[in-house]
């Protein structure tokens, strides 16, 4: 057991160095994508943990990658933190939001839930007009600083980049590491059978709720990465099609699949962005043209991924090679 | 026409519930299935009725093979099904479950009839009409399922466990009018029981089902004289 | 006439909208048990096909039975070829729960980029064949209009079809019973999917009107239904999901809430109150106000 763990943290180390070593190497567009996937690995993660392992479902988690954002560049702007403290608040301020709804959400399920999270991220956006200090449409500004001196010469784009990775991995590990806990656990047997698990002592509106609390913090601290990459924090940043495409990047490669399924539905997502715009330009079609193939494509995506791979492309091998071997052992059960 | 079940099997998931069933039920004949809880009762009548998938063997009421198409089908070929615990639509009134069962046959004056025919058979349900069925009591509400079932004027009358939960006084009175029922009309019955003895008694045919399988088949008279039927299955 | 009569009357008109829209979403709940969050895609194509009607032939009551006519063959196409293909592959494993969800939100986003690539994403006027100005009595105007009439009739009146086809015809009564119990229905010999895809067809016809009602008052653009899907969502939930006078009762009770905020407290409350509201019927309601027995765990 502690052997695996250490070889899952010496394997993130790796990943980190080479991504690090890479970082040198690739150009300025190259290093934005590189930001966008780990903003969307954290996202993607929140989901993951949420739906893939608790079984229940938000369609809010745009909307808490909003607090996230507006809690950082509120503290950036006005007390003007070190930048780890204001990740460290801006996560625990929205799992604070998740909490609150987390305690209303462990007596719903399926629709009840996924409609008042719904109900969240239309309202959320409309909400940030009504307070000034959020800066209506317009949003704030988010400078997360340059390098400490003492990394030499680093550009914005690499700082944001490793900061952004740097978040991602911790991420990763601390999703991975509750997913193999007792929680972890607790979450699966609860989401199977729920009566069962009650029966053997464990709460499920507790357990539920801890869920809706961790995935909020985690989708918080995706939206810091958004805002830190994009450099900007405004309502139109976090729209409804935002919690599509993360859980268009969920269901891609398995809902209940963190790694690679996370790191796979970000590649996807940035990846597609990337192709439609070479795309659009090519035919030279407008920005808002290219906007919406985007996301008719990502919808059209999750719609595809949800009918023909519905537990992800691994489940459903899986499933084939189970077919086959029943078959050739002449349908003997 | 009579229902000719062949080699019958049906699996729940990795349990088989039907194990390679053979019986004959000759018509106008009112057969008992008896057997303990999971024998597969349920299972044989829900595979019939086209719920369940059978996994093989062939089932044919006449010349309709129940194997093949929707339950809803089946009905519109003579069979009907009268599903465990009441099988009733609570929020509709006792009326509207009744027509329910003749709607498909897009005819009002023979829905009338066949209603006036169900009501003489249970007259309690003729004074309740306008109520919901969930007001009924535990008996109302089986002979409205039956009712019900009567309503798609079936043939083939697949009834299962209609004294579950039932006071002793109201089980004997539905058992008497399904063998009123046998005896008055052309309908076939096969009947699914746990209560073995009071089955056994208004059957013609009994049918002992063992996880899946035929224990024993024969009149029912026989089968409750034979002494090791009596002591495995009708407990004394 | 006075400022309360007034918001209680803007409060009806509203509210009645959003009572059509929660019926969309309860008819395709009791039927197939699954909240539909496309109906806000499906209600914006069949609203903008009442607008490509009203610019062809200029007339908007042709517009809402068309309208109504394209929201119910879009629901239908919706089931048939992707609702019903999808609860049979997607029975097992961790996206059991949440696949319907998922699949409608996708649904929600195709149909969103798709009307922007055809129509565009600027805004379309929808304009009322009556006047969209408030009453003046004596001296004072009230926000009440002759369009909020027209939008109150028009709902009534399908209130009323529906009502009729759910009590009186055989139809109504094959839809209930297989919105209540699909397997005995079955074995009464009702054709329960089919049924079932004339629930989904009164579902879209229902959010069409919806859609077609509320934009004279505001604009239209791919996005602009979303927050009556919002809103409908909320009157459905506080009439029980799955009761469609509940949904009608939902509507009105929502408008008259969000009319009476807007008038006494702000309109800057409108996108809170519907959430608030939501959040205490649940907890405090859990079946909604007319309290149905069904568990919020379906």
């Amino acid at each position: 057991m502690h052997n695996h763990h250490r070889r899952r943290l010496i394997g993130f180390a790796i990943v980190g160095i080479l991504l690090f070593l890479l970082s040198n190497r690739v150009g300025v567009l190259r290093l934005y994508q590189g930001s966008t996937v780990s903003m969307y690995v954290i996202a993607i993660g929140s989901i993951v943990l949420l739906t893939g392992f608790s079984g229940q479902i938000s369609l809010g988690n745009g909307a808490f990658m909003a607090l996230g954002a507006y809690i950082a560049v509120l503290l950036q702007t006005y007390l003007s933190l070190p930048l780890v403290l204001t990740f460290f608040v801006a996560v625990l301020g929205a799992a604070f939001f998740g909490l609150i709804l987390g305690v209303a959400a462990a007596r719903l399920s399926g629709p009840y839930l996924a409609g008042t999270t719904l109900a969240l991220a239309v309202a959320l956006p409309s909400l940030v007009n009504q307070f000034p200090v959020l800066g209506g449409e317009q949003g704030l500004m988010f400078n997360a600083g340059s390098a400490p001196e003492w990394l030499g010469e680093v550009s914005r784009f690499k700082w944001l980049f490793w900061i952004s990775t740097l978040a991602a991995i911790i991420a990763c590990i601390g999703i991975q590491n509750i997913l193999k806990s007792r929680y972890g656990r607790t979450w699966k047997a609860v989401r199977s059978n729920s009566t069962a698990a009650e029966l053997s002592g464990i709460s499920s509106a507790r357990s539920k709720v801890l869920a809706f609390v961790i995935s909020a913090g985690i989708a918080g601290l995706a939206g810091v990465v958004l805002a830190l990459t994009a450099g900007t924090v405004a309502p139109g940043a976090f729209p409804l099609s935002l919690s599509f495409a993360i859980i268009t990047g969920a269901v891609i490669a398995g809902i209940s699949s963190l790694l690679p399924g996370s790191v796979v539905g970000a590649v996807v997502l940035v990846g597609m962005s990337q192709l439609v715009g070479t795309f659009t330009s090519r035919f030279q079609m407008g920005d808002i043209l290219a906007e919406n193939l985007k996301e008719l494509i990502v919808s059209a995506l999750l719609i595809l991924a949800v009918v023909f791979t519905p537990n992800g492309p691994g489940e459903k091998i899986r499933a084939m090679r189970e077919h086959r071997k029943h078959h050739s052992h002449g349908g003997v059960r | 026409m009579s229902l000719i079940v062949r080699n019958l099997s049906v699996d729940h998931g990795a349990i088989r519930a039907i194990d390679n069933l053979s019986f004959i039920v000759e018509k106008r004949r009112l057969t008992a299935v008896i057997g303990a809880n999971g024998a597969g009762k349920s299972t044989l009548l829900r595979t019939l009725s086209g719920l369940n998938q059978a996994t093989a063997g062939k089932a044919s009421w006449g010349d309709h093979n129940l194997l093949k198409g929707k339950a809803e089908l089946h009905v519109r070929k003579g069979v009907s099904h009268v599903s465990e615990g009441k099988s009733v639509i609570p929020e509709l009134t006792v009326e509207e479950n009744l027509e329910l069962g003749a709607l498909w046959r897009r005819n009002k004056k023979e829905a009338e009839e066949t209603k006036r025919y169900v009501l003489d058979l249970f007259p309690r349900l003729g004074e309740r009409l306008k109520q919901r069925a969930d007001t009924l009591s535990g008996g109302e509400r089986q002979m409205l399922a039956i009712g019900r079932a009567l309503m798609s004027k079936p043939q083939l009358l697949l009834l299962d466990e209609p004294s579950l939960g039932l006071a002793p006084l109201v089980v004997e009175q539905i058992f008497q009018t399904i063998r009123d029922i046998v005896n008055s009309s052309s309908m076939t019955v096969l009947l699914v029981e746990q209560n073995a003895m009071g089955a056994l008694k208004i059957a013609d045919i009994g049918v002992v089902l063992n996880l899946g399988k035929i224990a024993a088949i024969g009149p029912a008279a026989d089968l409750i004289a034979d002494p090791a039927i009596r002591a495995a299955y009708l407990g004394y | 006439m006075n400022q309360f009569i007034s918001s209680i009357l803007i409060g009806f008109s509203q509210g009645s909208i959003y009572a059509l829209m929660a019926l969309a979403l309860v008819l395709v709940f009791r039927s197939t048990r699954v909240v539909n969050f496309a109906q806000a895609g499906q209600a914006m194509v069949s609203t903008y096909i009442g607008w490509e009607v009203i610019n062809r032939t200029g007339s908007y009551w042709l517009a809402i039975p068309i309208a109504a006519l394209g929201g119910a063959i879009l629901a239908v196409i919706v089931q048939n070829f992707l609702m019903r293909p999808l609860s049979k592959r997607t029975s097992e494993g961790a996206i059991a729960p949440v696949a319907n969800i998922i699949v409608t939100l996708g649904l929600l986003g195709v149909l969103h980029s798709g009307a922007a690539i055809i129509w565009g994403s600027e805004e379309k006027l929808l304009t009322s064949p009556v006047s969209t100005n408030g009453f003046k009595i004596g001296e004072n105007v009230y926000p009440f209009s002759a369009t909020d009439v027209l939008i109150i009739i028009t709902s009534v009146i399908v209130m009323l079809i529906f009502a009729f086809i759910f009590k009186k015809t055989n139809l109504g009564l094959a839809l209930r019973a297989a919105a209540f119990q699909p397997e005995i229905s079955r074995l009464a010999g009702i054709r329960v999917d089919r049924v079932q895809t004339i629930g989904w067809a009164f579902s879209g016809a229902a959010g069409a009107v919806a859609g077609v009602l509320i934009a004279p008052g505001s604009y239209l653009n791919p996005y602009s239904l979303d927050i009556l899907l919002v809103f409908g969502f909320v009157a459905a939930v506080i009439g029980g999901l799955d009761s469609l006078v509940g949904a009608a009762v939902g509507g009105i009770v929502l408008g008259l809430t969000l009319s009476f905020t807007s008038q006494y407290v702000g309109t800057a409350l409108t996108f809170v109150v519907p959430f608030v509201v939501l959040l205490v019927v649940l907890l405090l309601r859990p079946n909604g106000l007319l309290g149905g027995r069904s568990s919020r765990n379906a």
